[in-house]
């Protein structure tokens, strides 16, 4: 039985609409400078190594035609994959929805006695909400990503999958360090290396006093039980070594089905994410081994509404995501309104489509809509993700405001009558007396009039001159 | 050659000048123009809004009007993407094979105009007269869905007397889409705001498209400034000769 992400647990639905939400982001001219000079930086460094590569539209195809094998074999793969890593030494755990992914890995975490963990920054464990879980049993966890840990310590909400603190400036990160950071030097200033250096010796204390780290997965390898995780600051490489214990939270669509696949997506993610060569640091693990790094180890699979969206044959290719972000930083609705406005840890064009599927499209009908379809996240995807397409899908499965109905539905039928079509034809032209220019419309196309003129209707339209000449 | 018109129902009723000058410049080059009365509207909107159900007829009217045709031209990038790309998908979708397979074979003579004009009549030279400094925006669907290219900048650059400009960030979407425009009136308003920025930078006076309806979008924004900047469609321009000048 595949059921969606449950209510009020984790981060996938916003409180309000995407066009209420965004409209803040929307006033705000900071927000839309950072936003765009982030962005635009991003797009331009990712198009140059991509131009690098003669062979880029061939490993895109590559890249989504593992993602399709992988996603038509998933149960047999995942197996497969319990199979490895339990011969590994590690133990495996299926969590059906983020209520039970938080409760396994808390009890996991106080069966261990201790009250305080790292975490590697993991876009699945920001999804179940599980920060605020182990919070409730009185554990605290610390984020080790740089931006990942700014975000929490600002009690704020991520905005973007790569760059979580992408709306945040360095004179505001000054602030909330020395709001917020145990033993911080009260005359830090916001210069870059000052802000890291302090985030360095903050975190370092806690890597080497503390004994259990959660994190996510970029892969897992079902041929031979190996988990992967991808990162640029090597706080990742500290949380996965340095405790004795480690629990992993991997999305089930993560998996890959050999080691050899891992060759394609790890040329395809770093470039089209940060647009590097290779990520600085992968890190990867099979098991336990004696003697070094973790001697225990715990894999939680969570699905939290993932074979919902594996049942859709349009949408499931939403699941063949790498969470690389290439799609947020093309995106020109995203450019303007940022990541919260889209109330999801998955924000951007693949948040549109991800974030309805997984809570069922009713409570996040807005989303769909939030894209003028221009295309460009399909061009940019690595993994060849369709999100146009499935957008339109999606909207075809939303609810629709009722005086929307029915004003489609006349509309279809006057089209499909040309007598009726002329007929409303010539009633454009009589609006003209009404509309003033499209001033004084009934909502919601007083929206539009807003910003815009509307044209003047013609004295003539194109059938009538045609009849005429 | 005869070549049936598919006028869309925005130039038929709004913006009949795009119409009429692709009707006048492919008779200029010595063609023949039909256009079949039943035709209405493509059904893009209702697709691109959660409404395939509806679209349906419309999709259906599009085939049987369209199918005697030998070649179909429309003056929309966008229109003739939505019959290339989606015809047949709504079809499938309501388990009507047969239409899906009419529809698909239609669509594959459907031509927005730059490519019947390069791909089918082979000229980039109409003999046209256009006396402008002409910036171009490539609208999002010519550019991604139809993939037009460089087309329409190829026929803009033998018109005589039209200074081209290019066009900053020009691959950036306008903020229309639709009923986007309307969903999302804001994000929308400042997605064109950065357009038109863009467009008055260049210090064209006339800002052109294959879209009628990107164009309306922004010549709604220009003409709300008062910039002076006008929007003037890709046949509309490609139809001037010295005569009509
Ligand atoms: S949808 Fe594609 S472009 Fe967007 S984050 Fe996922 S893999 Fe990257």
């Amino acid at each position: 039985m595949s059921t969606h992400a449950p209510k009020g647990v984790g981060h996938l639905r916003g409180d309000r609409p995407f066009p209420a939400a965004a409209k803040v982001a929307l006033a705000d001219p900071q927000l839309r400078r950072n936003l765009q000079h982030a962005t635009t930086t991003i797009r331009g460094k990712s198009g140059r190594v991509i131009a690098e590569l003669p062979d880029w539209q061939e490993l895109r195809s590559a890249g989504s035609a593992l993602k399709a094998y992988t996603m038509a074999n998933l149960p047999r793969l995942l197996e497969q994959l319990e199979e490895r890593v339990t011969a590994a030494g590690g133990v495996v755990h299926w969590a059906a929805d983020a209520e039970e992914a938080n409760r396994i890995v808390t009890e996991l975490v106080a069966a261990t006695g201790e009250k305080r963990v790292i975490k590697v920054k993991s876009m699945a464990t920001q999804e179940i909400g599980l920060n605020e879980a182990l919070e409730g049993a009185g554990i605290t966890p610390v984020e080790t990503d740089l931006a990942e840990l700014i975000v929490q310590l600002g009690h704020d909400k991520p905005s973007h999958i790569l760059v979580p603190a992408i709306h945040r400036n360095r004179s505001e990160i000054r602030e909330i360090f020395l709001r917020e950071m145990p033993g911080v030097d009260p005359a830090l200033t916001d210069d870059p290396p000052e802000l890291a250096g302090a985030a360095r010796r903050y975190l370092r204390e806690t890597f080497l006093s503390t004994k259990v780290a959660v994190s996510g997965a970029n892969f897992g390898v079902a041929e031979t039980g190996t988990l992967a995780v991808v990162e640029s600051e090597g706080n990742g490489r500290m949380c996965l070594t340095l405790p004795d214990t480690l629990i992993t939270v991997m999305g089930i669509e993560k998996v890959v089905p050999a080691w050899q696949d891992l060759e394609v997506f790890l040329q395809l993610l770093p470039r089209a994410s940060t647009g590097e060569r290779m990520n600085p640091y992968t890190s990867m693990w099979t098991g336990v081994t004696p003697g070094d790094g973790p001697q225990n180890f715990h894999l939680v699979l969570l699905d939290n509404g993932r074979t919902a969206v594996l049942a859709d044959e349009v949408g499931r290719s939403a699941l063949h995501c790498i969470r690389c972000s290439a799609c947020l930083n093309v995106c020109p609705v995203y450019e303007r309104t940022g990541g919260h406005a889209y109330g999801s840890v998955y924000p951007g064009p693949i948040g549109a489509v991800l974030s309805p599927q997984l809570t069922g499209v009713e409570d996040n009908a807005s989303l769909p809509y939030a894209s003028s379809l221009c295309g460009a996240c399909f061009d940019a995807c690595p993994v060849k993700i369709d999100i146009p397409s499935i957008l339109v899908h999606l909207r075809n499965q939303a609810p629709h405001p009722r005086s929307e109905k029915t004003a489609m539905a006349a509309a279809a039928y006057t089209m499909d009558h040309p007598k009726l079509y002329e007929r409303a034809q010539r009633a454009a032209k009589a609006a003209k007396l009404l509309g003033r220019r499209g001033r004084g419309l009934p909502p919601p196309l007083n929206g539009w009039a807003a910003s815009r003129d509307l044209p003047e209707p013609p004295a003539e339209t194109f059938r009538d001159w045609w009849r005429g000449r | 050659m005869r070549i049936a018109l598919f006028a869309t129902c925005l130039a038929d009723t709004m913006f009949p000048a795009a119409a009429k000058a692709t009707v006048q410049l492919l008779e200029r080059l010595g063609h023949e123009v039909v256009f079949p009365p039943e035709q209405t509207c493509c059904g893009q909107m209702h697709v691109n809004t959660g409404y395939q159900k509806e679209a349906l007829p419309l999709v259906r009217r599009y085939v049987r009007t369209f199918e005697p045709c030998d070649v179909v031209v429309a003056p929309s990038g966008s229109c003739v993407g939505s019959i290339r790309h989606q015809h047949a998908t709504v079809a499938r979708q309501a388990g009507q094979e047969g239409l899906a397979a009419r529809a698909e074979a239609v669509a594959e003579r459907t031509y927005e105009l730059s490519e019947l004009l390069i791909d089918v009549l082979k000229i980039e030279d109409v003999g046209a007269y256009y006396p402008h400094r002409v910036t171009y925006h490539p609208t999002c669907h010519s550019l991604r869905v139809l993939r037009v290219g460089d087309r329409p900048l190829r026929l803009l650059r033998q018109v005589r007397g039209l200074d081209l400009v290019e066009l900053p960030q020009a691959e950036q979407c306008c903020g229309f889409g639709g009923t986007f425009a309307v969903k999302n009136a804001d994000t929308s308003t400042a997605m064109l705001a950065d357009k038109m920025r863009h467009v008055l930078d260049t210090g064209a006076d006339v800002c052109t498209a294959g879209d009628a309806s990107c164009l309306m979008h922004i010549g709604g924004g220009l003409s709300r400034l008062r910039t002076g900047v006008r929007t003037v469609h890709l046949a509309e321009i490609l139809a001037s000769t010295e005569a009509t000048a």
